[in-house]
């Protein structure tokens, strides 16, 4: 980092800056080439089963739907995990960015039927899909900015009710019928541009953590995980914790509000009713599970969890003989039973979730697994 | 003279904690404040470090007014405070508490992160540690090495014995004379007298928030009125 050259005449002359960013550039694929190569087979393995599965099976709900609820519930984790903040508005910012996409993709020849009770709304332009994708975290972190300022002010629980209340005059305010010309009141936005390859949700939400993740481990990031240990030692280092508070809850938004794009993508339409607080719980399940100030534990919990709502167990909804004996209790809504139970579980067992704070990563791996296969040799020699 | 405190008066949680002090802290010196719960130590630590905003009276720092400045402002000036309780960050390991110590500084940290593993070669074995894992006199150790951190030209230091074992207790006060040989000054508070009588050049007892006695330690530990409230003898 702090290299020196130092000429014959013993003179420190200034390093090569494109020399060392070109070095380090170098040295960091080297060093993670692993992980860059497992991430290669993740996106290759995708692609080939986009080939060889037909494209309804339940396989691409869920890693859809998972990847964009990973980036949600990283988001999340962003504010309540790394930075302390107990926040329960997240669904209020996917709706804000999930509406800013929508209204500004809708092809202009489209806008007659869509909004037909507003004779076409009052915005005639469309904007391409990936400045859409920024400027729906742009309009998440801006609303979060101005609801931060009074809000977050507030402690715990106190900040959680605060936030969730913001999150339902979301949902109100986009309903309202003055709005209709923008917003189409309660109506549906549709025929926007949406994915059809599984691999979409997976890079723009890769993008998004790997962000995510440079934040927390640069200084300010360490600077939100010692405001959640301890705001008094924190201010007394020099942190200043509205600024950082503010940086943190926009930033989360942000990610929150692209991830409401990509869940508008995802559905095809957008409806203000669905971003109810059980989304907002939802997403706070995932995090909880996966462990609070763990980032891959929310990936992962994400995954696990959209295949035990949407797929797995499924069945259990469903009335099923065998033979003409019908099983006992499985009629819809038993799902959510068993699912509530299997909850209840986790969070008693296993307190800190999946993951506690640690991380996955390419080393931990293959710590672990030199560590099997040493087992392994050790006993076959015994 | 490196801290002067001009007729201070704080209210705290509704009462007037200070109630018009002044003192001064020369150069290169060690300061104590002594006295009894509720005296109005703490609260004049932190109202020197931004933490609280006095009511009023004038705080100078080199020759500068810092009244009622913010703390960013204040420990930007390489003013640091030690909290009471230590108050480390248990969750984070030991390298990014101490790298926390310099949050406000832009330059290269290495020398100081060497220098307070010298002090502290407890510290340099553990730097992975979540500091919440360390034992109690690790924890001041740490707490002081964070504070360092900042490169501080006066360190505040509420308390560094509370709570810990006698022995680890003087091991903390021969850390802090060598840290003062090496040109810190400090501004220490605390109940155990005599240990912090001991160490300083001079000394002020604090009585519900007024100085009562002020003299160079030695001659406070003399004092029959000061044995009898605060040393026990």
């Amino acid at each position: 980092m702090n290299e020196k050259n130092i000429n014959i005449n013993g003179e420190i002359t200034p390093p090569d800056k494109k020399n060392i960013f070109f070095k380090s550039v170098v040295g960091f694929l080297r060093k993670n080439w692993i992980g860059f190569t497992l991430l290669a087979a993740l996106f290759a393995i995708i692609f080939i089963l986009e080939q060889v599965l037909s494209s309804s099976s339940m396989l691409f709900v869920v890693l859809k739907k998972g990847a964009i609820y990973a980036l949600v519930a990283v988001s999340m984790n962003l504010l309540n995990g790394f930075t302390g903040l107990f926040s329960l508005g997240q669904a209020g910012f996917m709706l804000i960015g999930a509406y800013t996409y929508a209204i500004f993709t809708i092809p202009a020849e489209a806008r007659t039927a869509v909004y037909q009770y507003f004779d076409g709304g009052i915005i005639n332009f469309t904007v391409p899909v990936p400045i859409a994708l920024i400027m729906a975290g742009l309009a998440a972190a801006l609303f979060a900015y101005l609801v931060g300022l009074p809000v977050l002010r507030l402690k715990s629980d106190y900040l959680a009710i605060a936030t969730l209340g913001f999150a339902e005059i979301i949902r109100a305010f986009f309903q309202w019928d003055k709005l209709g010309p923008v917003t189409n009141g309660s109506n549906l936005l549709r025929r926007f541009p949406v994915f059809s390859s599984t691999l979409y949700p997976f890079i723009v939400s890769g993008i998004c953590i790997a962000i995510i993740v440079l934040l927390i481990n640069s200084s300010y990031g360490r600077a939100f995980k010692a405001i959640r240990d301890d705001e008094v030692a924190a201010e007394a280092m020099g942190i200043n914790l509205a600024r950082h508070k503010q940086l943190s809850f926009t930033v989360s938004s942000f990610f929150a509000g692209v991830g409401g794009a990509l869940l508008a993508m995802y559905q095809t339409t957008v409806q203000a009713a669905a971003f109810k607080s059980a989304m907002t719980y939802e997403i706070l399940l995932i995090v909880v599970i996966g462990g609070i100030g763990s980032v891959t534990g929310s990936c992962l919990s994400s995954f696990l969890f959209i295949a035990s709502s949407e797929w797995w167990l499924r069945f259990l909804d469903s009335e099923t003989y065998i033979g003409s004996f019908k099983l006992p209790l499985l009629a819809s809504g038993f799902r959510k039973v068993v699912f509530s139970i299997i909850i209840m579980v986790v969070v008693l067992f296993y307190s800190r979730g999946i993951m506690g704070t640690n991380e996955i990563s390419v080393d931990a791996l293959l710590r672990f697994f030199r560590k099997l296969f040493r087992k392994d040799s050790k006993g076959e020699a015994a | 003279m490196m801290l002067k405190i001009s007729d201070l008066k704080v209210n705290y949680g509704g009462i007037e904690a200070v109630k018009g002090i002044s003192f001064t802290v020369p150069e290169k010196s060690i300061v104590t404040l002594i006295g009894a719960n509720g005296a109005g130590k703490s609260t004049t630590l932190r109202t020197i470090a931004g933490l609280v905003k006095p009511q009023s009276g004038k705080i100078e720092f080199l020759g500068e007014d810092i009244t009622g400045k913010g703390v960013e402002d204040i420990v930007s000036r390489n003013i640091t405070m030690v909290p009471e309780g230590r108050k480390i960050f248990p969750d984070l390991t030991v390298l990014e508490n101490l790298k926390i110590g310099a949050y406000l500084r832009k330059d290269d940290i290495t020398d100081d992160l060497n220098y307070v593993f010298d002090l502290f070669p407890r510290l340099k074995e553990r730097t992975w540690q979540h500091g919440g894992t360390l034992s109690g006199g690790e924890q001041q150790m740490l707490a002081v090495g964070r504070a360092l951190m900042s490169r501080p030209k006066l360190m505040m230091m509420d308390e560094p014995s509370l709570g810990l074992a006698p022995l680890v207790v003087r091991n903390i006060f021969e850390i802090i004379q060598e840290i003062n040989k090496q040109g810190v000054t400090i501004l220490l508070i605390e109940q155990n007298a005599n240990m912090a009588l001991k160490v300083a050049d001079i000394g002020y007892v604090l009585e519900t928030g007024r100085i009562t006695l002020s003299g160079t330690g030695q001659e406070l530990l003399a004092n029959e009125g000061v044995k009898a409230a605060y040393l026990g003898t």
